[in-house]
């Protein structure tokens, strides 16, 4: 088993350790797109509502 | 300083310049402890390479407490000083503990699973993170039940500072009881522990964790009150919501009466 193969194992701990870093990516950058996009559309709708040229400052 | 940022307006400035700052230190903080702990870090001598789960486990813990004590605090400014920046970063920090703690949550079964041989068991330390989850989710829930949002925000503040009790039975509940979960073993009296090659990549993912967090509170915070400006400004038109800047509405129409 060449070594890359073998990290991927974990020592038997593959189920537990890739699933567990993957639950926390999921839900971290989830939370992170949607607060994201949710921003650029306030922004968005904001800009709309208040064109440059009549904005305050 | 939280008196000169507590200007919706003044925020709105700094807030921008520090937004960039923190989404790029964060991704790369968290870059860098993803490959301290998946590549860099030794297995533990015990628990063999299942360790790899605590560089995620317990920096997640500390966020969903350390947040839940940061929508305490700012519930209580918005209850005492009636400060609408803090009743929007209280609002806007809960979802983000709860993801946290939904994160410890999981990532805890998965680790308990190999090591403890179970996949949940109810005892004090994780039935008290649970409740906690429970804590973030009613005070989600409660915040967005009522039409009144100024009343769902107090009632919603009532209930996170009522739930700050749960934090001590949290940080004790393994010296108080007896549990399965393991006690403190980095914030503990006589020093951490824990080796060092196993602390470094665990603080560094802690940082990363802290600086993410900081990233979604002001891109958060932001989105409310753009959103509250937009929504002012589409009920009492520009001049009114103009002057107001960032305001509640209700001030925008107090000032338009005048």
């Amino acid at each position: 088993m060449s070594a890359v193969a073998a990290y991927f194992t974990m020592g038997g701990y593959a189920g537990f350790v890739w699933p567990a870093y993957a639950i926390t990516a999921a839900v971290l950058g989830g939370l992170s797109v949607h607060s994201w996009r949710r921003y650029r559309a306030s922004c968005e709708a904001l800009a709309r509502l208040q064109p440059p040229d009549r904005a305050p400052r | 300083m939280l008196s000169t940022l507590a200007n919706p307006a003044r925020f709105m400035r700094i807030s921008g310049a520090a937004l960039s700052w923190l989404g790029g230190a964060s991704l790369f903080v968290l870059a860098a402890g993803l490959v301290w702990s998946l590549l860099l870090a030794p297995p533990d001598y015990q628990q063999g390479e299942s360790v790899r789960i605590m560089f995620i486990h317990v920096p997640a813990a500390w966020m969903a407490l350390s947040v839940y004590l940061f929508v305490s605090v700012a519930s209580a400014v918005a209850l005492v000083w009636r400060h609408p920046l803090a009743e929007i970063a209280a609002q806007a920090a809960a979802p983000i503990g709860a993801a946290f703690t939904l994160v410890c949550l999981a990532t805890g079964s998965l680790w308990g699973r190999p090591m403890w041989g179970t996949w949940w068991v109810w005892d004090a330390r994780l039935t008290s993170v649970l409740v906690l989850f429970f804590l973030y989710l009613g005070y989600i829930a409660l915040v967005n039940a009522f039409d009144d949002t100024s009343r769902g925000a107090r009632a919603g503040s009532l209930l996170a500072l009522v739930g700050v009790v749960n934090l001590p039975i949290i940080k004790f509940s393994v010296d108080w009881w007896n549990t399965l979960h393991q006690p403190a073993s980095v914030v503990r009296l006589g020093g951490p522990a824990i080796d060092v090659s196993l602390l470094i990549p665990l603080l560094v993912m802690a940082l990363g964790f802290g600086l993410l967090f900081g990233w979604l509170l002001l891109l958060r915070m932001r989105t409310a009150l753009n959103e509250r400006k937009a929504r002012a400004l589409r009920l009492y038109g520009g001049a009114a919501a103009g002057d107001a800047d960032g305001q509640q509405p209700v001030t925008a129409a107090r000032a338009a009466q005048r």
